[in-house]
């Protein structure tokens, strides 16, 4: 119980070394920043384990456990519904999952970017909002109330915007950062007035309080609170149509791609539909827009991944690709898979933009595919683990991406809220995520070399970076095998794991539907006996369309190198709309951004800025100044002028003594 | 003791107070406006001790006493100050002691 009752430690760890750094490391040399940086997550990486352990111990009914620190705001104690927020911590499962896939993720990028950073300006102001990331969102995950949540939800959108323009006098970088910063700022404002309705409707803040009193709500209330809230998931997850930001937010070092807008940050939008499920599993209209949001952003940015030729665009498709499998889980109501997903994406793409940045970091800032090539056997470890983490993300067999992306897949078929048409969008979706992930991989690391033999100098990274590959390469095969025991006919141990959180306030309805299945299991575990048939033949689809994918690539890209060209001519359109990624940004910029400018330049610049703001103030100074310069003139610095004035004033107010307050009678 | 009518002292005041405005306005020479504030000082001690007498009352007398106590006062620094001038400025012409002004 000592890590438990101090559950603040693991986050203010990271946040002391971010001070630390931010303060006195600009005159320190890079092995003192390393130290405190590293440090600092490392031992938060130690805390959040000893905390999940200590948990593990406790009885049933003391999760989730709950820290209260102090009581952080208070308004209107004396109105009947006081507004009240403590600055309170809980764990239960779901945060046992993100403490343990944060800090552990986070930890490992901390030690990459050592080596990836190493010549870069900046490195000790790198570490020190890479520290508040992790702060921040540790925050996010750890929070018991809505309004601890959001802090983090914000800074974790701050340290993303600081760092995707962490160079930032390049332009791009600036601009990117500011785009992220803005776009994510419209699902906020969704997800504000969402916290502020919460509080309308229940009257607290507080999780647990919350979903205790979320029966007696009306469906509409809770169906729009829903969807406020998944607009803020949308901005912060990148889901249609708020994803643009993501692909431009590339423009950051790697190691921040592979943390923030890969592992950790991007998830927080599942991470907290997860943690309000007793709202949304009570609002089927929101799960429904979850999942079709979910479904077709799955779709969308898998066919443009498919024409991108930058190593991290193509990446950061994905990314956007593989949250949406996770918003499709949540809104088929398998809350369990969506988290199992997160996890194993956290390894996987994590290992994915780190390998890349890797095999950018080899070429000396290459990051167009068509300039690489044949780098299998010049960086041997960066290429397998690579391809590792690519197995997991087709969907292979026996790598962690199968285990969660099958039992997204199978929810949506037939679980509670299964919608086949959704199923089908998901399974597209695989064949397609597979086939740009092998074409990455062999047009970066097999064929001939493409780059300049001469002037680029191939080299492996150091031992600091490749190790991180290693070990996020051991997770992408085995982190899903939790999840293994269901295919022979036992238990999915992760979603045993996670029900509870899940369970405790499931609406009556599930459970009914659930018991029909099978009366003897805990609720929302989903059967195992009766239906394994239709499992193995469900578990076949994703496997079959993964295969195909690579199979196609492998033909595009090796055997027939020739084959993209001419299919890229021959369907010349739709190739150029992929390209330009169907013109989105454009079409934002023509529709939004523009007009937005025009009325801010000329309504609220010129008319209002200038003319109303700017008139007021200079007309009062201009009524001061002209009434001064009338008034100054008394001030002549003549003295009889003075005692002229003062003997008008002595005979003026005996005038008006005598006369108006008739005091002669 | 035959008695002079209050209305006698109270005209003989307000002349010499008027005199002591007019000279206070129009005079240059800084020792003349002086004197002139003297001069409508005094006017209005003379009013004060009339109106006592008239009234049998001891409290215009006491206020005369301050007046003398203040104007003493004030001769004793503004001659000082007047010294002061005329050994920086070799003038006494208020017109040009306009040093304050903006």
């Amino acid at each position: 119980m000592l890590l438990l009752n101090h559950l603040w430690i693991i986050m203010a760890l990271p946040l002391a070394g971010a001070a630390i750094n931010g303060l006195c490391g600009k005159r320190w040399p890079q092995s003192a920043v390393n130290s405190v940086a590293l440090g600092s997550v490392v031992l938060s990486f130690l805390a959040a384990a000893e905390t999940v352990r200590e948990f593990l111990g406790l009885a049933t009914g003391q999760t989730p456990f709950i820290g209260n620190y102090f009581t952080w705001m208070v308004a209107g104690e004396a109105t009947p519904h006081p507004f009240r927020v403590d600055f309170a911590l809980q764990v239960d499962q779901l945060t046992v999952v993100m403490l343990l896939v944060v800090t552990f993720v986070g930890m490992l990028i901390h030690i990459y970017s050592t080596g990836y950073m190493a010549h870069e300006g900046g490195y000790y102001r790198f570490f020190c909002y890479l520290n508040l990331f992790m702060f921040f969102m540790l925050t996010l995950v750890m929070g018991a109330n809505l309004i601890v949540m959001f802090v983090g939800w914000e800074g974790v959108g701050l340290c993303s915007y600081l760092l995707i323009g962490f160079w930032f006098l390049k332009k791009s970088a600036a601009d990117a950062g500011k785009k992220a910063f803005i776009v994510t700022r419209i699902g906020d404002f969704g997800f504000t007035v969402g916290i502020l309705l919460v509080f309308a409707t229940f009257g607290t803040v507080a999780f647990g309080e919350i979903f205790s009193q979320v029966s007696d709500k009306p469906v509409d209330v809770l169906t729009t609170i829903c969807l406020l809230l998944f607009a803020g998931a949308v901005g912060k997850s990148a889901q249609l149509p708020l994803y643009v930001w993501l692909p431009d937010a590339m423009e950051g070092p790697t190691p921040v791609s592979a943390l923030i807008h890969a592992a950790t940050m991007v998830t927080a939008g599942v991470y907290m539909v997860a943690r309000m499920n007793p709202l949304f599993s009570r609002a089927p209209a929101a799960m429904l827009v979850v999942a079709i949001v979910g479904a077709a952003t799955a779709f969308y940015s898998a066919t443009i991944g498919l024409v991108q030729t930058d190593i991290k665009k193509v990446l950061a498709y994905s990314t956007v690709s593989q949250l949406g499998y996770m918003f499709l889980a949540c809104g088929v109501g398998a809350y369990g898979a969506g988290i199992f997903h997160l996890m194993t994406h956290a390894f996987f793409k994590g290992l994915l933009f780190l390998a890349a940045g890797s095999v950018i970091h080899a070429l000396g800032g290459e990051q167009d595919m068509m300039k690489m090539g044949g780098l299998r056997k010049r960086i041997p470890a960066t290429f397998w683990t690579m391809f590792i983490a690519t197995l997991a993300i087709a969907g292979i067999p026996g790598f962690a991406g199968f285990f969660s992306k099958d039992a997204i897949l199978e929810a949506a078929y037939s679980g509670p809220y299964a919608n086949r048409l959704l199923w089908g969008l998901g399974i597209v979706a695989a064949g397609l995520t597979s086939f740009y992930m092998f074409r990455l991989v062999f047009l970066t690391f097999f064929g001939e070399p493409r780059y300049d033999e001469h002037k680029v100098h191939v080299h492996e990274s150091p031992k600091n970076m490749t190790i991180p590959l290693m070990v996020l390469a051991f997770l992408s095969i085995f982190g899903g095998w939790f999840a293994a025991p269901k295919l022979v006919g036992g238990v999915d141990y992760f979603e045993k794991f996670v029900a509870p959180v899940f369970a405790a306030y499931a609406p009556p309805v599930a459970e009914a539907q659930i018991r029909v299945v099978d009366p003897t299991l805990v609720p929302a575990v989903p059967d195992s006996s009766p239906a394994m048939d239709l499992l193995y033949a469900l578990a076949g689809w994703p496997v079959i369309v993964g295969v195909l994918g690579l199979l196609v690539a492998w033909w595009f890209y090796i055997k027939r190198p020739d084959t993209p060209k001419r299919l890229a001519e021959s369907v010349h359109g739709l190739y150029t709309l992929l390209l330009n990624k169907y013109y989105v940004d454009e079409i934002y910029a023509a529709w939004i951004v523009r007009p937005l400018l025009w009325i801010s330049t000329n309504v609220l610049w010129h008319v209002v800025d200038e003319g109303l703001i700017d008139g007021t103030v200079n007309g009062t100074a201009t009524v001061a100044r002209g009434s001064g310069a009338q008034a100054r003139k008394l001030q002549s610095g003549n003295t009889r002028s003075y005692a002229a004035w003062v003997i008008l004033g002595a005979v003026g107010f005996t005038a008006i003594l005598f006369g108006l307050l008739g005091v002669a009678h | 003791m035959s008695a002079v009518p209050i209305s006698y002292y109270l005209v003989l005041s307000a002349i010499l107070f008027g005199l002591g405005v007019v000279a206070f306005v129009f005079k240059r020479n800084i020792i003349t406006m002086f004197m002139s504030i003297e001069l409508m000082l005094n006017a209005v001690n003379l009013a004060f001790v009339a109106f006592a007498r008239a009234h049998d009352s001891l409290d215009g007398l006491v206020f005369v006493f301050f007046v003398i106590v203040v104007a003493a006062a004030e001769s004793a620094v503004g001659l000082a100050i007047v010294i002061m001038l005329a050994q920086n400025r070799q003038s006494l012409n208020v017109e040009r002691i306009n040093l304050l002004k903006l």
